[in-house]
């Protein structure tokens, strides 16, 4: 989600098979650089799988060119690399969010599974919970909010979506990435 | 020869991979001929394989409970084949090494054989670096392995319980480890339809710093309710606790009667 001079990414914490909870502790989020995130939904193994593999390959980026890798980059990395997969995608729905490294303007793309890029100046939405995203989205959001006030909507937005769908939800990891400073906070979020 | 050895690699002869040893490559190669008769050709990730050893390996129990210092991992005891039983001691575990202990079902023939090769490697590892994996790398090279092998020409159809304690932090850890290679570290977990009753159990009966008598409790807990409700007689259950110390075999009373509901 997008704000002044800022950038939000948010998730929740479960992990199942079906309706039947495995783990409540699965983050799906990954950091690939100061102001680069990458979020994950979609088979738990292919969200393993594809962070691991966006994790080596943002290294020998870095290796490569001396320098941390730019989000617009990097969503061109997803995307390829995504893309590479067509007749036998990974089942992942990725989400990438940060800042511009010399302009410091925020950056959002979502993908589906086989990398078409979805660009977007408000927010972006993946998971089982989308459709309840988008609505909560859709009334919360407003452009230039700070990030006292983009953690507060991205917030409500995540735990209210993740309430009304059975598969999502306990807990989650709100990431507010500013210039000088990321920001992550742990919300505990309903347990039942 | 297979095709994962090097160009140019004498056979017969040592060699220097880069990155994996050897003896990995080896092992690999080397076990995939027999394993090649009559299985699905299309392994799609989204669907399960309907094998006909599905309900089989769902009835086999697996169940990891950690506490203060210890992890215990308890194993049914049935090797099932269709309707029949052809063994009632089997012992569904490995030990990786002096502080890791591995529990697995699945289909028949894939089970021991996956199980085997990545003690092979945990121990060659061992060997050659005179230092144990903790049990959070084995986990996580485990995943690796399974993770290769699902999206290959016959993936393995395997799911595990790896339990540990960290042998310089003495933390205890359970890792659950599905056939997708999904990986998730937990304090308690089971495999199979001992989920549906265990889980429950231990939601509302497990607390992180318990000690290692009331983790028994709430294994003969997990057991009574399993015996109660599973429609076949799993034959008792194989239990191992790992401590600082390494690995212990738990008695556990398979003969305890059980009033169903």
């Amino acid at each position: 989600m997008v704000g002044k001079d800022c950038v939000a990414i948010a998730c929740d914490l479960r992990l199942g098979l079906q309706a039947l909870t495995v783990s409540n502790n699965f983050p799906k989020i990954f950091q690939y650089g100061d102001h680069v995130f990458l979020g994950l939904t979609g088979l738990a193994t292919d969200v393993s799988t594809v962070s691991d593999l966006f994790r080596y390959k943002v290294n020998m980026y870095r290796l490569r060119e001396e320098r941390h890798i730019a989000p617009r980059t990097f969503a061109n990395l997803v995307s390829s690399s995504l893309y590479e997969r067509r007749f036998g995608p990974y089942f992942v729905s990725p989400v990438v969010a940060g800042l511009e490294p010399k302009t410091g303007k925020p950056f959002i793309c979502g993908f589906d599974s086989i990398g078409c890029i979805d660009f977007a100046k408000d927010f972006i939405v993946s998971g089982t919970a989308t459709e309840q995203l988008f609505g909560m989205c859709e009334s919360l959001w407003e452009p230039d909010l700070g990030p006292d006030a983009l953690f507060e909507t991205i917030s409500q937005a995540l735990l209210n979506a993740v309430d009304r769908d059975a598969l999502s939800g306990w807990g989650a990891h709100v990431y507010i990435i500013e210039k000088n400073k990321v920001t992550k906070r742990l919300l505990k979020g309903r347990q039942d | 020869m297979g095709p994962a050895w090097q160009p140019g690699a004498q056979p017969g002869e040592p060699r220097r991979l880069s990155s994996k040893c050897a003896f990995m490559t080896a092992c690999q190669t080397g076990s995939s001929e027999p394993r090649d008769r009559g299985r699905q050709k299309h392994p799609n990730p989204t669907q399960p394989p309907t094998s006909t050893n599905t309900y089989n390996a769902k009835m086999e129990v697996l169940l990891g409970i950690t506490g203060k210092d210890f992890t215990l991992i308890a194993a049914s005891k049935a090797a099932m084949r269709g309707a029949t039983i052809l063994k009632a001691a089997d012992d569904k575990t490995r030990q990786l090494n002096k502080h890791t202990l591995m529990a697995f079902s699945g289909e028949a023939g894939d089970t021991v054989q996956f199980a085997e090769y990545i003690q092979a490697n945990a121990q060659l590892y061992s060997m050659r670096n005179e230092t144990d994996l903790s049990p959070s790398a084995l986990a996580h090279f485990v995943r690796g392995e399974l993770a290769s092998s699902l999206r290959s020409r016959k993936p393995y159809n395997v799911n595990l319980l790896l339990g540990g304690v960290d042998p310089i932090t003495h933390k205890p850890s359970l890792y659950w480890l599905d056939y997708l290679a999904s990986l998730a570290p937990v304090p308690y977990a089971a495999h199979g339809y001992a989920q549906y009753y265990c889980l429950s159990i231990l939601d509302k009966h497990h607390q992180p710093d318990i000690a290692l008598e009331r983790g028994m409790e709430l294994l003969t807990l997990c057991a009574d309710e399993l015996k109660r409700r599973l429609p076949i007689d799993f034959k008792g259950l194989v239990v191992k606790a790992v401590t600082k110390d390494g690995i212990i075999d738990m008695p556990f009373d398979d003969d305890r009667i059980v009033k169903s509901a």
